[in-house]
């Protein structure tokens, strides 16, 4: 579907992304890593070539919308906006700092680019309903693309959410789950399973798709998928990794919300070129 | 009282003393919700992993279970971020917990602006103003590590609902072992003539700074702690008021309903004087860091000493 040199292009952003999302977390000294890069991939293939928008005019009424519901993982959504051109790319540094455009969790007040506000759990899947329903209203054409986490998903507003827009037919509303099997006091499935997502998404009637969240023909596939859905909301419950590109932070718990030394940046870094 | 330079997290204190009470009192089970670690909750499971739950990412449910606990008979510790332990499930706190006046001790951390870097989302600036308007709720915030043992051990003998705020930084240790602490009384750190700062939890380090400025422009600031919001100690603020005829509140919260106002209703009803309240100004915060975010919102030394002046100017006027 993705030709090979569509594939390339989508690789090599990718790389510059998750480097760029490890050095600004350096330099803020706070953050979240680990959800940023599982986030990542699902979040560059959605700004190139997925959703429509136009950097110049972020608030353009046409445009598809995105709710990043785990808002933690926003550095990796900064850094994609930037590199889009929705503001200058020397801005990332200031990341997490007084007076930044660039908050520690979404902001939509302060970042062009930013459809809605978030950073506490559970609560942008609603937003992204209001959004996808407003389309509906005004007969618009737009798609409302939401991630939510794996974590997240224990916040009963997320079920409330799903039953609104099912009962709703909102099938201009895709959502990823970024499925990283990680929270931050452990284990997803140890702390709060069994996880059975698919069926719990198809028993609140669903649109269901399962793929790999790092493969960019899947994410693609799905995305199209979703789109010839005449009814149903849609959730691509994405299989990704915590810490994705990054050996050490892979899978590690202690990179949900700890931020790369200096010499762990350049280990990252040269690591991510050799993807 | 004393001096000291050994700055210590009122949250460790509470994971530390949740362990030695948990030892001889088994009827304790502590709940949290995915920020155990964080909220030094976690310490309690450590210990007693057939006592400590954590809940998964949903507050409001870890509200409802506290309460079912607390029905039988179990002394209920539930703990998170200031912003989700009273902002997500307040109405399950007014109606599973308030309402029915159970015994559950509400103890959150990361209260205030001094969270830092992760932003407005997560600085809790209205806490203390949504739980102080539940009738049934008492509501302590220490100053210290050692004091937030002392309450933590005072709640406990209480089987009403508690709300206890706490920090996410390291804060000076201002009292002692030996400093009183009896729950609704406030304070006096320091006793003064011409105007009473009045501060709550990890302000008093900067209210005691302000006091030592203005002694050297022979200002006398008395200088009062007061660690219980609620019920907040009529008494006290009656005789500081009357004493000084001039308040200053301090409080790392909004101005809107927190300690500022409570002090101020006090005075109102009691003995009008001017008060004037340090605290944020009716905004959200951002992203900074701690002592960046004290200056930007204006709750520093200097912003305390001014006010003193301010209010003192107003007296008798
Ligand atoms: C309502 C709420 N409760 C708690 C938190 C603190 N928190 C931030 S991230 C996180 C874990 C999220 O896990 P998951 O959704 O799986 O995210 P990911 O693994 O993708 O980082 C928690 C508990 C929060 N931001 N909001
Ligand atoms: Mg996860």
């Amino acid at each position: 579907m993705l030709s090979n040199e569509k594939l390339n292009e989508l690789k090599t952003f990718s790389q510059k992304v998750r480097k760029k999302i490890v050095q600004i977390l350096g330099l803020a000294g706070s953050g979240h890593p680990g959800g940023s890069l599982s986030s990542a991939d699902i979040i560059v293939a959605l700004y190139s070539g997925i959703m429509k928008y136009d950097p110049l005019k972020p608030r353009m009424a046409e445009r598809d919308r995105f709710v990043l519901s785990k808002g933690h993982a926003c550095p990796a959504l900064y850094v994609v906006l930037a590199f889009k051109g929705f503001f200058p790319v020397e801005d990332l540094d200031t990341l997490r700092k007084l007076g930044s455009h660039l908050q520690g969790h979404p902001d939509m007040k302060s970042t062009p680019g930013i459809d809605m506000s978030a950073g506490s759990l559970g609560q942008g899947l609603s937003a992204a309903c209001g959004i996808a329903l407003a389309g509906k209203i005004d007969d618009k054409e737009y798609f409302t693309y939401c991630i939510i986490g794996d974590g997240e998903s224990q916040e009963g507003q997320v079920w409330e959410a799903a039953m609104f827009a099912a009962h709703n037919k909102l099938n201009n509303l895709i959502v990823f789950l970024d499925f990283n099997k990680l929270q931050i006091e452990g284990k997803v499935k140890d702390i709060i399973g069994p996880l059975n997502f698919q069926d719990k998404w198809q028993s609140f009637g669903w649109h269901v798709q399962v793929i790999n969240g790092h493969s960019y023909e899947h994410i693609f596939q799905a995305v199209s998928a979703a789109k010839q859905e005449k009814e149903k909301p849609s959730i691509i419950i994405s299989n990704t990794i915590k810490g994705k590109g990054v050996s050490f932070m892979e899978g590690n718990l202690s990179f949900h919300g700890a931020t790369p030394t200096e010499e762990e940046i350049q280990k990252a870094i040269e690591e991510i070129n050799g993807i | 009282m004393k001096e000291n330079t050994v700055n210590k997290g009122t949250r460790d204190a509470y994971g530390e003393i949740l362990v030695e009470l948990g030892k001889d009192n088994k009827n304790i089970v502590v709940l949290d919700a995915d920020l155990g670690s964080s909220t030094r909750a976690k310490k309690f499971g450590d210990s007693y992993p057939e006592r400590f739950f954590n809940v998964g990412i949903a507050e409001q449910n870890m509200m409802g279970i506290a309460a079912g606990l607390a029905c039988t008979g179990k002394t209920v510790f539930a703990s998170t971020f200031a912003i989700f332990a009273t902002g997500r499930p307040w109405e399950q706190i007014r109606n599973s917990i308030c309402f029915s006046k159970l015994n559950v001790k509400i103890v959150a951390t990361h209260g205030g602006i001094t969270v830092g870097e992760d932003g407005g989302s997560h600085q809790s600036v209205e806490d203390i103003s949504l739980m102080r308007s539940l009738p049934n709720m008492n509501i302590i915030i220490p100053c210290d590590y050692i004091e937030t043992k002392k309450a933590i051990r005072e709640i406990i003998k209480i089987k009403e609902p508690y709300y206890v705020r706490l920090g996410r930084a390291k804060y000076p240790i201002i009292t002692s072992d030996d400093t009183p602490f009896e729950f609704g009384k406030g304070i006096v750190f320091k006793e003064g003539n011409d105007v009473s700062l009045i501060s709550t939890g990890t302000m008093i380090d900067f209210s005691l700074k302000a006091a030592e400025e203005l002694a050297k422009n022979n200002i006398s600031a008395e200088v009062i702690h007061l660690h219980t919001i609620k019920p907040i100690d009529e008494q006290l603020i009656l005789a500081t008021s009357v004493k000084t005829g001039a308040i200053v509140t301090i409080e790392e919260h909004s101005i809107i309903g927190g300690l500022g106002s409570a002090v101020s209703e006090s005075v109102c009803a009691n003995h009008p004087v001017p008060v004037e309240r340090i605290g944020i100004q009716d905004k959200f915060g951002r992203s900074g860091t701690p002592s960046e975010l004290i200056k930007a919102y204006n709750l520093d030394v200097p912003d305390i000493c001014a006010a003193a002046r301010k209010v003192i100017n107003k007296k008798g006027s």
